[in-house]
C-alpha cells in the first residue's frame, strides 16, 4: 500500500482556543450512531457551534466565515483528551483539516490522527499565539507546517514545532498507516503467539 | 534485571520493531463493541482481509443499547442498525458475540472479567478508552481507535511506542465512607487530567492489596481520565480467587500452571519506575467533581474553587469556564447543591458490589421527590446477581428505576439522557460538557454511595452523614 509522504502541510488556519478540549466536545456521542465515518465533518464541535435554545450559530471560530476553508487547526493544551473515539480525528479530517497545531495532545487522539495521515504537531503557547494573531489579522495568511525542518512558517515569520519522532518518521516516509507493515509481520506474529499458552485455539 | 509487570508483558508480546521505531505488539485479547467496530470491519472488507485470530476476539453490545426496551426493532432505527451490523460482522468473521439472547451481554469492561477472558500477563485492546479497566488483573489493556481495531482484527497486533511506568502507591486503610472511586478521583485531582500522558500506571500499596477485584477495576477504569493510557495492579491471590471457575478461565491441571505463569508476571522487587507517587489512604475523603473534567474535584467537605484562588492563569481560565457551565457559585460549599438526576451504573461503578453497598444504605430510605433516579447494572449477569439478592427490589422500593444492562446515561448514545441543564449525581467517569446527552446538562462524579445519598436528600451530600456511617 503506497501512502503519501507527508513532509509538509500548507493552508490557512483557524484558532480554536482552550485547554483540555475533549473528544465529546469535538464530536458529541450522539453523532457516533453510524456505521461509517462519512458525514461526520458537519458535526465537528457541533454543541459549541450551535446555541442550544435558539439553534442559531454561536460565535465559535468555525462559524466565522473569514476562516472558511482553513485546513490547519490551532488549539491549546491536552487537545483531544477523553474517549478513544477515532470519530474525533475523523470529524476534524472530514471537515477539511489536514493538520493540528496545539501545545500538546492526549495520547490516543495523537495516535489516531497520525494513523489517518493528519499530522499533530506541538508548539509553545506563545508561538501558537503568534500564528493565531497573524491569522486573525489576515485570515488569508498561509501557514506551512514543515515536518522536515520542524518549523511552522507564516507571514514572514517562523516558529519551532515538535513532533514525536516515530510519528514524524511515519509521516515523512509514507508509512503512517501501519497496516501493510503489520501484515508483513504476520509470520512473526504467529511465532510470538505460539509462545503464549493463552493464544492457543 | 528486575522488571515491572509492564515491561515483562510488553517483552512477551513484542513481535518486532517497525521501521519508525515503534513495536509491533501482539494483542492477545481483542474486545469489540458496536460503536467503534463497524467501520473497522468495513475497512477489512475493503482490503479483502479476514480476522487473524477470531478465537481471541470477543464482542458485545453496550453503548447504544436501550436499557428500558428489550424487544427489537428498537425505537431508534440508528441503534437498531448498529445492532444489526455487529451481529452481521461477528457472524461473517467468526467472532464470539455476547448478544442479549446469550444472557452474557453487558458493558464490554464488565463482560471480559466476569467471563474470565481478562487474565493476568496478557495484552488486551478495545476501541474504548476505559479498556484500562482490565489492568486490574495485571493485564496491559489499551483503549484504541477504529483504525487500530482494524489492525488488531487483521493481524492481532498494533504499532505502539513503549510507555513509561509510574508506580502509584496508596497505603493504609480507607476511612469509612471512602471508596475506590474516591481513590481514583483523588489521584486525578493530584495529577490533573494530562499528568499521566505517556505513562502506564502501576497501582500498588497496602490499600490496593486489600482491595477486591471490583475495587481495583474501578480505579484502573479511570486511568485514562488522568491521561494514562494503561493502569494495572499486580496479580495476587485475590486475582486468582476471582478468576477460578469462570467460563474462560483455565481448568484442571492447566489452572495451576496458569497461576504459576501469572505470578511470574508480577513486578519484581527493585523494578525500575520512571516515576513514583505515594499517597496516604487516610488523606482521601469522599470526593466529588465540581467542573467539566474529572480532574476538577474536591472532597465533599471543601468549597467550590474560586477564580481568585487559582494557581495559574490557565487554572483561573479553567475555573471560570467550568463554573459558568456548571452554574455553581465560586467559594461556596459543594454540599447542598441541588440535583435533578441520580445515575448508578457504568463500567466504573456498575458491578455487584456497587449495588450491594448502595442497597445496604438505601434500604428503608426514599429518593427525594422530583429526583429521577436510575440504577443500571453493568451486565446481564450483574443484573441477575442483584436480582437473586433482592437488591433490585430494595432500589425500586427506594424510588430507583431498575434497568437492563448497558452504558446508559454515562455517555448518552441511548435514550437515557439529561434534559436541559439538569444536574446529575453520577457514578460514571466523565463530566465533560454535554457528556450525558444534553448540551447544557451537568454532571457531578462521585461514588455510588454518594449518588445514593444525593438521591435521598435531593442535593449533593456527605453520605457519611446521610447514612450515619461510623467515622472511627
Amino acid at each position: 500500500m503506497a501512502l503519501a509522504k507527508i513532509t509538509s502541510v500548507t493552508g490557512r488556519a483557524v484558532n480554536v482556543p482552550g485547554n483540555d478540549i475533549d473528544t465529546d466536545r469535538i464530536i458529541p456521542a450522539r453523532f457516533m450512531k453510524c456505521v461509517t465515518f462519512d458525514g461526520l465533518g458537519e458535526f465537528l464541535f457541533y454543541d459549541v457551534r450551535k446555541d442550544t435554545t435558539t439553534g442559531e450559530n454561536t460565535n465559535h471560530p468555525l462559524n466565522d466565515s473569514r476562516f472558511n476553508g482553513a485546513t490547519i487547526l490551532l488549539s491549546g493544551a491536552n487537545f483531544g483528551c477523553g474517549s478513544s473515539r477515532e470519530h474525533a480525528p475523523q470529524a476534524i479530517a472530514k471537515y477539511g483539516f489536514k493538520a493540528v497545531i496545539a501545545e500538546n495532545f492526549a495520547e490516543i487522539f495523537f495516535g489516531n490522527s497520525t494513523t489517518l495521515g493528519m499530522p499533530c504537531v506541538t508548539a509553545a503557547r506563545e508561538d501558537i499565539a503568534k500564528i493565531a494573531a497573524a491569522v486573525e489579522a489576515d485570515p488569508r495568511t498561509e501557514v506551512t507546517i514543515d515536518l522536515e525542518k520542524l518549523e511552522a512558517r507564516f507571514a514572514g515569520q517562523s516558529v519551532k514545532i515538535e513532533q514525536r519522532e516515530s510519528a514524524r518518521d511515519a509521516l515523512i516516509n509514507g508509512r503512517w498507516d501501519a497496516i501493510g507493515e503489520l501484515i508483513d509481520g504476520l509470520p512473526d506474529v504467529k511465532t510470538t503467539a505460539a509462545k503464549l499458552p493463552y493464544m492457543a485455539a | 534485571m528486575a522488571k515491572s509487570l509492564f515491561q515483562k508483558v510488553w517483552d512477551a508480546h513484542s513481535v518486532r520493531k517497525l521501521a519508525n521505531g515503534q513495536t509491533q505488539l501482539l494483542i492477545g485479547t481483542h474486545l469489540i463493541h458496536e460503536v467503534t467496530s463497524p467501520q473497522a470491519f468495513g475497512m477489512l472488507r475493503d482490503l479483502g482481509l479476514k480476522v487473524a485470530f477470531p478465537h481471541r476476539t470477543f464482542a458485545t453490545v453496550d453503548h447504544i443499547i436501550p436499557t428500558n426496551e428489550l424487544v427489537e426493532p428498537y425505537a431508534d432505527s440508528l441503534a437498531q442498525a448498529m445492532m444489526d451490523e455487529i451481529r452481521k460482522n461477528c457472524a461473517e468473521f467468526g467472532v464470539t458475540f455476547f448478544d442479549r439472547a446469550s444472557g452474557k451481554q453487558g458493558i464490554v469492561h464488565i463482560v471480559g472479567p466476569e467471563q474470565g477472558i481478562t487474565q493476568p500477563g496478557t495484552t488486551i485492546a478495545c476501541g474504548d478508552s476505559h479498556t484500562s479497566t482490565h489492568g486490574a488483573f495485571g493485564a496491559i489493556a489499551f483503549g484504541i481507535g477504529t483504525s487500530q481495531v482494524r489492525d488488531v482484527l487483521a493481524t492481532q497486533t498494533m504499532a505502539l511506542g513503549a510507555l513509561k511506568v509510574r508506580r502509584i502507591e496508596v497505603n493504609g486503610k480507607l476511612r469509612p465512607g471512602v471508596y475506590a472511586k474516591d481513590v481514583i478521583l483523588h489521584i486525578i485531582r493530584l495529577t490533573g487530567v494530562n499528568g499521566g500522558t505517556g505513562f502506564a500506571y502501576e497501582y500498588a500499596g497496602s490499600t490496593f492489596d486489600a482491595f477486591t477485584m471490583e475495587e481495583r477495576m474501578t480505579v484502573c477504569n479511570m486511568s485514562i481520565e488522568g491521561g494514562a493510557r494503561v493502569g494495572y495492579v499486580n496479580p495476587d491471590e485475590t486475582t486468582f480467587a476471582y478468576l477460578k471457575g469462570r467460563p474462560y478461565s483455565p481448568k484442571g491441571a492447566e489452572w495451576d500452571t496458569a497461576v504459576e505463569r501469572w505470578k511470574s508476571y508480577a513486578s519484581d522487587k527493585g523494578a525500575h519506575y520512571d516515576d513514583v507517587m505515594i499517597i496516604d489512604a487516610a488523606d482521601i475523603a469522599p470526593s466529588v467533581t465540581w467542573g467539566i473534567n474529572p480532574g476538577q474535584g474536591i472532597s465533599i467537605t471543601e468549597n467550590i474553587p474560586s477564580p481568585e484562588t487559582a494557581t495559574s492563569a490557565d487554572d483561573k481560565a479553567g475555573i471560570i469556564e467550568a463554573l459558568e457551565y456548571m452554574k455553581l457559585p465560586a467559594g461556596k460549599p459543594i454540599k447542598g447543591t441541588k440535583i435533578n438526576v441520580a445515575f448508578l451504573g457504568s463500567c466504573t461503578n456498575g458491578r455487584l458490589s456497587d449495588f450491594q453497598e448502595v442497597a445496604k444504605y438505601i434500604q428503608g430510605r426514599k429518593v427525594a421527590p422530583g429526583i429521577k433516579a436510575i440504577a443500571v447494572p453493568g451486565s446481564q449477569i450483574v443484573a441477575l446477581q442483584c436480582e437473586k439478592l433482592g437488591l433490585d427490589k430494595i432500589l425500586v422500593e427506594a424510588g430507583f428505576e431498575w434497568r437492563a444492562a448497558g452504558c446508559s446515561m454515562c455517555l448518552a448514545m441511548n435514550p437515557d439522557k439529561l434534559i436541559g441543564d439538569q444536574l446529575c449525581a453520577s457514578s460514571s467517569n466523565r463530566n465533560f460538557k454535554g457528556r450525558q446527552g444534553s448540551t447544557t446538562g451537568r454532571t457531578i462524579l462521585m461514588s455510588p454511595v454518594m449518588v445514593a445519598a444525593a438521591a435521598v436528600t435531593g442535593e449533593v451530600s456527605d453520605a457519611r452523614e446521610v447514612f450515619h456511617v461510623a467515622n472511627n
